[in-house]
């Protein structure tokens, strides 16, 4: 017996490199998605997530490296693999002037087994605007069937690009849920996102880029201890006049070697590290020797945004 | 199947059948060409008053012609109504589907290329099908008596239509949405009045020696030997076969699908 197909993962990258002209988009990013997961490949706007999703999508080769998905090579075997994927773009891919449950039903006919676009259509919330036109369809509404266009044809791996961008809460909740019903019945989802609680809601595993470059990968819990045992928190610090120059490294010497500082702007900081219940009375008694009137000092589990912080020194989400 | 029972996405991927999609394809661009009533007013109305309007002015004005003037009119108002939906509304509606990204979506779907391609064109086949059958009648009406060239009218149709198709998605290829909608339309006006669609090539005098070489008069002239002098002109032919060819051969060269 030869190895059966399914002991591919959903998707192996591997050294991909992607350039604009000068501009490096993709810059030697390698990473893996399991199947029947959800992996959310999370970073701030520009920092390659587009560019690798169409690159496993087939829209571009690989420019150096490469990218399989289902074992399959995109580009090459494209027609074997389009069947198999779905795909929600990040925005437009319907006519202007096509309805919104003709533009699902065309999606379905192109499939060999699609689902019922009646009931897909109620579940997504699309049946109220079964036949407006796509021009007039409200933001939430389009990628709502954007979404639906994608899954339509049972697909074994959706890729979806930043999928609840511009939706309502509850929107977004029913997309969360649909995408985790999606994993539940076997289906592999692969999404971009620049949202935190979107990533720690759902991921199974969390792949964060930065200028394209995979600067950590993990499941969210991974991610958030920091890899190590140790209970860490993030303690942020507002205060009202501009920090003393030097402040960071007095700060770390008052707290201990374990603990990173990161300056946000001149009147703002994260710290994160090992805390107990001394921390916070450190951090007064430092406010008080350098000078430095607290406005706000509050001290939380760290998140996927103070991950991001300590690892590229900016605010994910601007 | 129930999307509320456990399982119900799971996964059951696979293409339809390449004819399925195909023909799914050709309905979806016919519907959207005739529910569009820009076009829709390119493909049938501009057709219908031309004429009209012509035959109605020939015997306003006295003129007469070796043949009744609707014979005369009818054959370049067919090439007309070909040379506008294969080049024009071809053209305007890829230019926007590039715009919004139609074809991108498309294009991470089952349809392969090919089909899309096929599906165009049988999209173009079935809203040009309609717009013969409209103009025939009311030109039959008008007392039109064609002689029976239908199997070169047939093919000069078939021929001008992928000539004109190839140059339209050219034009779509490499300009904008917007420069794409004013250059066809440009184009279109230009050659209904100087490009011996509907007036033959010798009503243009010595101007004439130029446009017969045009795919509008070629595809004029075909269609008026074919049902006029039920003859088969197999210059024009191949004159629309070169501009097939290198319109292809344009497109094929610079065409991008976002």
């Amino acid at each position: 017996m030869s190895n059966p197909p399914a002991a591919d993962p959903a998707v192996a990258v591997d050294g991909l490199v992607m350039r604009y002209g000068e501009k490096v988009a993709v810059d030697a990013l390698s990473l893996t998605v399991e199947r029947q997961t959800i992996t959310a490949v999370l970073g701030p706007n520009g920092a390659g997530k587009t560019t690798t999703l169409e690159t496993c999508e087939g829209y571009r080769a690989p420019q150096q490296g490469s990218v399989r998905v289902l074992g399959l090579d995109p580009v090459r075997d494209r027609t074997d693999l389009l069947p198999r994927i779905g795909v929600m773009l990040q925005g437009g891919g319907a006519w202007s002037g096509v309805r919104a449950m003709e533009m699902l039903r065309h999606v379905a006919r192109l499939h060999a087994n699609p689902l019922d676009t009646d009931q897909l259509a109620d579940r997504l919330g699309l049946g109220d605007c079964g036949r407006t036109p796509y021009r007039r369809l409200s933001g939430g509404q389009q990628q709502r069937l954007g979404l639906a266009m994608a899954v339509v044809g049972r697909p074994e791996i959706v890729f979806v690009d930043e999928p609840t961008a511009g939706m309502d809460p509850q929107a977004r909740r029913a997309t969360w849920e649909l995408l985790e019903e999606l994993r539940r019945d076997g289906v592999t989802v692969v999404l971009t996102t620049h949202y935190m609680d979107e990533a720690e809601r759902l991921a199974d595993r969390i792949h964060i880029i930065d200028h394209g470059r995979l600067i950590a990968s993990g499941t969210p819990l991974e991610l958030t201890r920091g890899g190590a045992d140790t209970r860490t928190a993030t303690i942020r610090l507002v205060v009202t006049r501009p920090f003393p120059a030097g402040s960071p490294e007095s700060l770390r010497q008052a707290l201990g070697a374990g603990t990173e500082v990161t300056l946000l702007d001149e009147l703002s900081l994260v710290l994160s590290g090992p805390a107990d219940a001394s921390t916070l009375a450190k951090v007064s008694v430092w406010c008080e020797a350098n000078g430095v009137l607290p406005e706000s000092l509050s001290l939380g589990q760290r998140n996927l945004e103070d991950v991001f912080l300590e690892l590229t020194g900016r605010e994910l989400t601007p | 199947m129930s999307l509320d029972q456990r399982g119900s996405f799971s996964p059951m991927p696979g293409a339809a059948p390449f004819s399925r999609m195909v023909a799914a394809q050709a309905a979806m661009e016919a519907r959207l060409m005739l529910r569009n009533g820009e076009q829709l007013l390119l493909a049938v109305v501009i057709p219908v008053i031309v004429l009209i309007g012509g035959v109605e002015g020939a015997h306003r004005l006295g003129k007469t012609f070796a043949h009744p003037a609707v014979d005369v009119f009818t054959p370049g108002v067919l090439a007309l109504a070909v040379m506008s939906t294969a080049f024009t509304s071809l053209a305007i509606a890829t230019g926007f589907e590039r715009r919004y990204g139609v074809i991108k979506r498309l294009g991470s779907s089952p349809l392969p290329r090919s089909g899309l391609l096929a599906g165009k064109i049988g999209g173009l086949l079935v809203v040009e099908v309609l717009q013969v059958l409209v103009i025939s009648v009311v030109a039959l009406a008008l007392g039109w008596d064609p002689d029976p060239g239908l199997l070169a009218a047939a093919l000069a149709i078939v021929l001008g239509t992928a000539a004109f198709a190839a140059l339209g998605l050219f034009v779509a290829g490499v300009l904008r949405a917007e420069a794409t909608l004013a250059a066809a339309n440009l184009i279109y006006l230009l050659l209904m009045a100087g490009g011996a669609v509907v007036l033959p090539a010798s009503a243009y005098g010595a101007f004439g020696n130029v446009v017969q070489w045009l795919p509008s008069g070629a595809l004029g002239d075909a269609m008026r030997q074919a049902l006029i002098d039920g003859r088969t002109d197999w210059l024009d032919l191949a004159v629309l076969l070169v501009w097939a060819a290198l319109g292809t051969f344009l497109t094929a060269r610079t065409f991008t699908w976002e």
